[in-house]
């Protein structure tokens, strides 16, 4: 169920998109969507603390199960993901899904009112108000992806990160430099130049953020500061499970998995963070691509305890390896746009050499697109190959085949320069040879002449 | 109530110059260029000897009429200068003392940052404006060596600098 409802609020998400788009300057409409889920899975209910947006301050529609044509209510209210700026009239979540919320359920009672208020408000700043701290906001999952990624750069999770490292490590996010030094001048609290955990994730998540295109806050928000990030995740789970699982996902096993789940998604965006293996399997990517653009985005799919919370546009974070991740059994709609997915999956998976780095970006969509494939852990690995892939388009076929025929040019060019390398290689050892030779003859014969004139000094 | 406030880097290039927006920016760049001199002249003054001695505060460089230009030094030879009105009296030595120090512990903050490159201009939304209106070229900086606009690469985007440099226009800190 509730892939399909991510399947339809996919749909439906650019079109909302497109009409909430209007203040942000996002790259992409993905991203907003993208943005919107990640909102959504936000779990608690979130009390607009400080909005980095201008928008009204109203509770974020989280909770907004509205079953709107395009299908939002289900998945949301499911996930408990508030769900931006439902066209339909925005009905308490409550009753929908709203059972399967659990415990989130009971908040969306209570933001009901405001919810409501707040989509009368202004569809078109829904985009921007319903979260007002929603994007700043991290969740368990995204918490462990980060604190992963830092143990992987640090071991001592109670020490930091140099300023080099992290630099290194974040530049791969492919943003502008002026941008990373903006976040880490926010995230940097001490300006120490290193980053502790807490301040590390809060840079993290800001550069997910970022990517999904959320503009800057101008200051960092409350919910990324070190003392609360302390306080809210007392003890990250060092789960070596996650931490194995995404070492595994590296080599492109998932990928059948992943592509199924990526074939909707946008993967523009995902494209960018997976840089580093960007430019070995770029063609691979852009098979993945492909095909996660065409099925469907499982975002919705995202089953509510993940929350990865973003939508099928190209997810900031990697589908993280969740072992918890609960297949979604809806794909039924997606299967179709599935079938294709096995192919694409297929190619894809040569390209998975993804680098962590990678892996977040596309935890999302991956997470999203689980339901399809295989709920596994591994998941992520193959989506966050799929991310880099190129920007989705809709015919994976085609494109798959050219990506082929690309991959086998590009193979049949490399090797011919390996061979004239080679070949050169050859050559200057043999010349080189020689010269060892001569030399040592001229050894021989200086030790020859040493030998004639030792009697001689001897006397 | 600083009038001009400019970080200039150990080569003699500005790194940051901001200047309120409603005076003319070029009398300002020129103050500060011809400040230099001074600077210099104040730096060997003190001897290789007395390095470790030198005193980080220089003090008045000059006056003139309208303004008085305050000078200071960081052990990396990186200068900072400032153009505060003449007519505002009741602006103490200590007070100079103090925003000079403020202004040192930010530029710390934004050596800190891994991704500013020691060099590169520091680059802020508002310091651009002024500069761009006034000047023909936009996002240029008089080159005070060569005396033509020279475009500084890689500006790396501090807030917080500029923040405290606008506290420092505002009122005395």
């Amino acid at each position: 169920m509730m892939s399909k409802n991510d399947g339809e609020i996919r749909f439906g998400n650019p079109a909302e998109l497109h009409g909430t788009k209007v203040q942000i300057p996002y790259l992409t409409t993905e991203k907003n969507s993208f943005k919107r889920m990640d909102d959504e899975d936000k779990q608690e209910t979130q009390s607009p603390t400080m909005s980095p947006l201008a928008s009204p301050p109203s509770s974020p529609p989280h909770y907004q199960r509205v079953p709107l044509s395009h299908g939002y209510s289900k998945l949301r209210s499911s996930a408990e993901q508030m769900h931006p700026a439902p066209y339909e009239a925005r009905q308490p979540l409550v009753q929908p899904e709203g059972s399967s919320s659990g415990g989130p359920g009971t908040k969306p009672l209570r933001h009901q009112a405001s919810l409501i208020r707040s989509f009368s408000v202004e569809r078109e700043l829904q985009d921007n108000s319903s979260y007002p701290d929603e994007p700043w906001r991290i969740t368990e999952e995204q918490r462990e992806y980060y604190v992963n990624q830092f143990r992987s750069l640090q071991p001592d999770p109670s020490s930091f990160i140099s300023g080099s490292v992290a630099k290194n490590f974040f530049t791969k996010s492919k943003l502008s430099i002026p941008e990373l030094s903006y976040i880490w001048e926010l995230s940097d609290a001490d300006c120490d130049g290193a980053l502790t955990l807490p301040e590390f994730c809060a840079a993290f998540h800001l550069i997910v953020a970022r990517k999904n295109g959320y503009p800057l806050p101008e200051g960092l928000p409350p919910t990324l500061q070190p003392e609360y990030l302390q306080a809210a995740f007392p003890k990250p789970k060092w789960d070596c499970q996650l931490f194995d699982s995404y070492s595994e996902s590296l080599p492109a096993n998932q990928q059948p998995r992943d592509l199924n789940r990526m074939e909707k998604t946008s993967v523009k965006d995902m494209a960018d963070l997976p840089v580093p293996t960007q430019d070995v399997t770029s063609d691979d990517k852009q098979a993945l691509k492909s095909t996660i653009n065409e099925a469907l985005s499982k975002d919705v799919s995202e089953d509510p305890a993940t929350k990865s919370g973003l939508l099928p546009p190209p997810p900031a974070l990697p589908p993280r390896p969740c072992p918890s991740q609960s297949e979604q059994v809806s794909e039924a709609e997606l299967l179709p746009q599935l079938s294709r997915a096995p192919s694409q999956a297929v190619e894809s998976s040569p390209a998975k050499k993804d680098v962590p780095y990678s892996q977040p970006p596309s935890k999302p969509i991956r997470r999203k697109f689980r339901p399809e494939n295989q709920a596994t852990e591994n998941q992520e690995p193959s989506t966050a190959a799929s991310g880099p892939a190129s920007a989705a388009t809709m015919k994976p076929h085609p494109t798959v085949q050219k990506q082929s025929s690309k991959q086998k040019k590009a193979i049949q060019t490399a090797i011919r320069k390996n061979k004239e390398a080679n070949a050169v290689l050859a050559r200057l050892n043999s010349e080189l040879q020689q010269q060892l030779k001569e030399v040592h003859q001229e050894r021989i014969a200086l030790e020859n002449q040493l030998e004639q004139l030792r009697p001689v000094t001897v006397l | 109530m600083a009038v001009c406030i400019a970080v200039i880097a150990k080569e003699n290039y500005p790194l940051y110059i901001r200047s309120t927006p409603t005076e003319n920016e070029l009398k300002f760049h020129y103050m500060v260029h011809t400040s230099l001199d001074v600077v210099d002249e104040k730096i060997s003054a003190m001897g290789k000897a007395l390095v470790d001695q030198r005193e980080l505060y220089l003090g008045l460089l000059y006056p003139t009429e309208d303004y008085k230009v305050y000078g200071y030094v960081t052990n990396s030879k990186v200068k900072f200068v400032m153009v505060v009105d003449s007519s505002n009296t009741a602006l103490r030595d200590n007070e100079i003392r103090s925003m000079f120090r403020k202004l040192h512990n930010s530029y710390t903050d934004v050596m800190c940052n891994p991704f500013y490159n020691p060099g590169d201009r520091i680059q802020s939304r508002w310091a651009l404006l002024p500069v761009s209106a006034s000047s023909p070229g936009g996002p240029y900086f008089l080159c005070p060596i060569q005396s033509r606009w020279a475009l500084l690469l890689c500006p790396i985007q501090s807030r917080a600098f500029d923040n405290m440099v606008t506290s420092m226009m505002i009122q005395v800190c």
